[in-house]
Parts: C-alpha cells; structure tokens; sequence
C-alpha cells in the first residue's frame, strides 16, 4: 500500500486491508453462512410436523360384570378404565419412569422394567417413577364412554 | 507415409499385447517388494498401508505393549461390517416385515444363521476389546503429550462403537429390541425429569426434542425404525471409518506407540537378535526435514531399535486378525444371536434388559432415569475425555501403571472399587432408597441423591484424597479410571444376572417368578 506524501499513515490507523485479503476474506463468510443456513434448514428435516400414531381419542363399553376396582383394559390400548359407586375414570399405564407398560396388582400397578410401584390411583409407591400415573379424560357418549388419550385430568375425576 | 501407418498399426498391436503386463507393471509399482527400501517404498506408496509408519520400534512390537487390542477392534469392526452387508441382502427395515426377514435369515438363508452369530459376536468382541484397549492405553499413560489429541479420537470410537451396538438392537425387531429402544428413548427425553421439577417444560422441553428426533413420532413405530437403520448402516460407519483412520495415522504422526523414556536400553537384547538398520545406502532420507518435527534431521544416525514395518508388525497384525476371526467363528458356532417374540407394543419383557453393555446403566437408571440415563454417562463421557488435560504428569509415560508402585495403587484401588459398588447396591437393595422412606420426598432431591450418586461422590472423595497422599495427579487419575472400571463391572454383573421380573434382586434366574 502506498501513500501519498502529506497523506501520512499514523500509526493509530487501523491496517489496511490488502484487496485481495478483503476479497478473500468476503468469500470464506460467504461460504461460510450459506453453509451455516443449509445446515438450519437440513436440521427441520428429521423433525416431524405430523407425527405417525393411531389415534388418541376412542370409545369403549365397559363390560356390565366390571367390578369396583378392577380395571378394564381396552384392546391395543395403554389405558386402564376404572367404575366404582362414584362414576368411570381412566389411568394411563405408561410409567412415568421409562415407558414401560404397568400392570394392575393388588397395590395398584407395577412396572415390569424398573420396580417403579403406584397406588390404585396412580401415586409413587416405590421405585424411579418421578411422577403420578396419569388421569386420562373420559366423556360419557350414550352408553359408551369417549377416552381422550391427549387429555389429562386431575386426580379423583370421575364421570 | 505408408510405412508410418504400418508401424503404428503395429505398435498398436504390439500394446494390445502388452496390456496384461503393463497393467501388472501399473499396479504393481516398485516390482515384488524383496528387500526393505522396495518394503518401505510398498508401504508409503499405498493409501491404506501408508497410515503405518515403515519402521516400527522393538517396543512397539512386544505383546506387552498392547496385547494387540486396537487390531483385535479393528479385526472385529472389519467382520461385522463384511457379515453386515450380507445380512443387508435379505433384511427389510420395515415394522410388518423385519421381524420375519429375520426369522428367514435364520431359518431359510444359507448360512444365514452363522452370518447373523458371527455379525453379533463380533460386535460384542468388539465393545469389550474398545473398553481393554481404553484401559491399555490409560494404564501406560499413552495418552499424554503429544498423543492427547489421539485420545481425544478415541474417545470418539469408544462413543460411536456404543452407538453401533445400540442401533443395531432395535432391527430385529423382537420384544427384546422393542422395550430396550422403548427404554432408551424414554431416557434420551430423561432431562424432564429436571425441566418438571424446576417447572420449565412447557417452554424449554430438550429431552422431549431429543427423544423426537430418535424416534421421529411419538412411539418406538416404522419411524424409529428407518432412523436407527439409517444409523446403523450408513451414518455411523461412514463416521466410525473416518475416526478410525485418523486415529491410525496419528499413532504414526505422534511418533508410534507411547514407550518408556529408556526404552531404547530395555529393547537392547532384542536389537542385538535382529538385523542393522542400513542394509542399503540410505537416500533421500533427508528430503522432508524442513517439514518434520525437531532442530534437526538426525545425521549420522538411522532409525535405530527399529524394524521394517513389514513384514515384522504386518506378521503381527496379521496374526491378532486370525485370532479373532477364530474366536467369532467359535463362538458362532457355539451360541446363537438372541430372537424373542415379535415386539408387542402392549406388554413389556419382563424383566426387559438392555444389552449386557448397558445393564450397568440400566440398573443406576433404575434409581433415577436422568442421573443414571444421562447425568452420570455424561460425567463418565466428559471425565475420560478430560484425563490427558488434568494428567500432564511426564514420569512413566509408556510404563504399565507407570511402575511397580502404580501397580500397588491400582490393587487397592481395585479393592475399593469393587468393595464400595457391591456396599453402595447391597444397601439400596437390602433397604430400599429415599421414595420408600419418605414417599412424599420431591423427585430433585432423588434426581440428585441416589445410589449413582452416592457411588460417583465416593470415587471422586478417594481420587482427590490419592492426588493429596501421593502429591500426583497421576496417582488420582489411577484410582479413579480403577474405580470406574470396577464400578461399571459391579453394576454390569448385577444388571445382568441378579435382576429379575420388576427388577427385584434374585440370587440365580431360577428363582425368577413365572409371569
């Protein structure tokens, strides 16, 4: 880089950028961010917008010999459905802990993989879980009862 | 001009001819390699054999070096990979059909049945030989300057043989392949576990997006199939190549194995058993000086204490490579690859068990799913890859245990290791953990203390008190890669043959309740 004479470089000034540098420079940060933004856009690739799983929402007809307490499983369903004197109610049977699928016993239910046990209505007994089984929302339709896998409910709800 | 057209012609003919000869001559560069320069000149002359250095050191070549474990993981890689194709010929990703592809490979396939054991063996030779060799290298503190980077691609294999074996368990498609990707996604999306408890889920759900992008839905279906077969087959090979060929050439790079400073002295027996360096006048053997390593190019002096690379290591590898080829085989033919159910999204295995090398993680899982899933795996991670940054010792660098006195070290670290696992899991399994005791506890207090804990707390007491007692970061280094190891057989053993239905504790399989 030359200069003129009067137009003296001080030495506060920043260097000059040769250019070819700058020029070089500019096509590295070009590569470089149409890199970086292929990369964003590959990235919402892998992550589903609809996820492939049957549908969460089904009826059931509760059998007329169904006691108080026992549960009722739905065919193909990770749901047990409950009737007592005060109405029907439904719990998930996916532990809470590592997805397993829990069995009904005379605690409650009890999880094949980790130990985890619950209460009949859904608490930790021992065991992993880090929380309550949870309450599945269910409609009465008719005869029939609508269980609404994508709905949760508080504990004790009945219908 | 006519006689000119009747020579090419000619000439022509006369190529036609000679193209099986030229076409050795091409391939076959420098002629039968008999003498050590045309060995040498074999060797960097081609693109695979050229990631070994020519010559080798003595030491580099005694079995107690390395007892020939990376070339065993190699071995065992390079037969999983050829069985892996051609179980791909006859193997269909596809929930409705992957079970029965299998079950035909085994039943129907010539040879299928072997192919399949030999694939499987292989692969379970190859994560314990990955884990010795680990251990090889830490115990000769091969890991030190300027071999820290090596390290560092090591640890990246050791990552990506994991994950190899943990893909390939889902295709299958059994009941055993099912709940173990059923458990192990449920732990990719274990950090609810804390985002629940300090209550930021809603907006802030990383374990829910990692287990997402594993399985592509919200359950173990078609989706994560696909996912893990694209994994098995394609992404991580390609990965573990590419590492895998890094990591060769560096051993080369950094000098060839790690050895002690005197080795020179302790190979002098074995250099007087062997042939001089020079058996040809050395050429060009200056050339590269400007852009190797050190003040100045060795004048005057040859590559003493060596040998030709081949034949003398080539012998050597060739040999750990039949040794493992015999031992898959044998153990093909003895055992055959597990095949359960088909996967039943209903009913769990009972007890459902991971593979034998992840038991170990399974049973601290089943104190707490992020600490055991995540959280202390990451620590371990993390912990081994750190090891050459906080150990910048120099003695006993390429030394078993860095001396007689290292050895005493590990034997109590050994004790201790072993003492305080089987103490820690005999407590929580005689008297239960905090949920029993106080069964309105909050889950953080459990995420935070549990066995796994515990265990991970005593190791790292006993490590820093070892680098105050020996004033060596060495010495803590030892006690607590000892420690580790131990800790993971401990809990491996009981996953694996003292976890039964629910994962209660039983003596022996046979008192396993029928369910």
């Amino acid at each position: 880089m030359t200069t003129k004479p009067g137009n003296e470089v001080s030495r506060f000034d920043p260097e000059p950028i040769p250019r070819r540098d700058f020029l070089g420079l500019a096509a590295i940060a070009t590569t470089a961010v149409t890199f970086l933004f292929s990369l964003f856009g590959m990235l919402k690739l892998p992550k589903a917008a609809v996820s492939a799983s049957p549908a969460k929402k089904f009826n059931v007809t509760l059998p007329d010999a169904l006691a108080a307490g026992e549960a009722y499983v739905p065919p193909g369903r990770n749901v047990a459905v409950f009737r007592d004197a005060d109405g029907v109610f439904a719990i998930s049977t996916v532990c809470t802990h590592l997805g397993c699928i829990v069995k009904t016993s005379k605690e409650g239910f009890d999880c094949p993989c980790h130990g985890s046990g619950f209460a009949a209505d859904g608490t930790v007994r021992k065991g992993p879980a880090p929380k309550p089984l949870p309450w599945i929302k269910v409609t009465k339709s008719g005869s029939a009862y609508v269980v609404d896998e994508e709905n949760t409910v508080p504990a004790g709800t009945k219908v | 001009m006519a006689s000119v057209q009747q020579s090419a012609l000619s000439e022509f003919w006369d190529n036609l001819r000679g193209v099986p000869r030229r076409l050795y001559e091409v391939t076959f560069r420098n002629g039968v390699p008999k003498t050590d320069r045309t060995r040498s000149t074999f060797i960097f002359g081609n693109v695979f054999l050229h990631l070994h250095s020519v010559r080798t050191h003595l030491w580099s070549l005694r079995w107690s070096t390395t007892a020939g474990l990376g070339i065993i993981t190699t071995a065992a890689f390079l037969i999983t990979v050829i069985t892996g194709v051609l179980l791909m010929f006859y193997y269909k990703p596809y929930t409705d059909v992957a079970y029965q592809s299998i079950k035909d490979i085994h039943f129907v396939v010539p040879t299928g049945r072997f192919i399949r054991n030999i694939h499987r063996w292989a692969a379970n030779v190859m994560v314990v030989a990955v884990i010795l060799h680990m251990a090889r290298a830490f115990y000769t503190a091969a890991y030190r300057k300027p071999r820290e980077f090596n390290w560092l691609i090591g640890w990246g294999l050791l990552v990506v043989t994991l994950a190899l074996s943990f893909t390939g368990y889902l295709l299958p498609w059994d009941q055993l392949a099912y709940w173990a990707i059923t458990i192990g996604a449920n732990i990719a999306q274990s950090p609810r576990e804390i985002t629940d408890a300090i209550g930021i889920t809603a907006w802030f759900d990383i374990g829910g997006l990692q287990r997402e992008l594993l399985l592509g839905s919200d359950k173990v279906g078609e989706e994560a199939l696909i996912r893990f077969y694209l994994l098995h087959v394609m992404i991580l090979p390609i990965a573990i190549c590419m590492l895998m060929a890094v990591h060769f050439w560096r051993i080369r790079k950094d000098g060839g194995l790690a050895r002690p400073a005197d080795a020179d002295e302790r190979v002098a027996s074995e250099r007087a058993q062997s042939y001089p360096v020079f058996t040809e006048q050395p050429e060009k053997t200056y050339q590269l000086a400007a852009l190797v390593k050190g003040k100045t190019s060795a004048v005057g002096k040859g590559p003493e204490n060596t040998l030709p690379s081949m034949p003398h290591l080539f012998y050597a590898e060739l040999a750990v490579l039949m040794l493992t080829v015999l031992i898959c085989l044998a153990l093909a033919f003895v055992s055959d690859a597990p095949l359960k159910e088909l996967a039943n999204p209903l009913v769990p295995e009972n007890p459902a068990k991971a593979p034998w090398y992840f038991l170990g993680l399974q049973e601290i899982v089943s104190f707490s799913a992020f600490t055991g899933g995540i959280g202390i795996p990451m620590l371990c991670i993390i912990g081994l890859g750190l090891i050459p940054f906080l150990d910048r010792e120099t003695a006993g660098t390429g030394e078993w245990f860095g001396g007689p006195g290292g050895w005493k070290l590990v034997r109590w670290s050994i004790l201790f290791g072993f003492s305080s696992s089987i103490l820690v899991e005999a407590f929580a399994i005689r008297f239960g953990w905090l949920r029993e005791w106080f069964p309105s506890v909050p889950q953080l207090v459990i995420t935070l203390i549990n066995p796994g804990t515990v265990l991970t707390g005593i190791f790292a007491v006993y490590s820093i008190w070892l680098v105050r007692r020996y004033n060596s970061t060495r010495a803590g280094a030892l006690g607590l890669f000892t420690c580790f190891l131990c800790g993971f057989i401990v809990l491996t053993v009981i996953g694996t043959y003292f976890r039964g239905p629910n994962w209660d504790f039983y003596w022996s399989p046979s008192q396993w309740q029928a369910h």
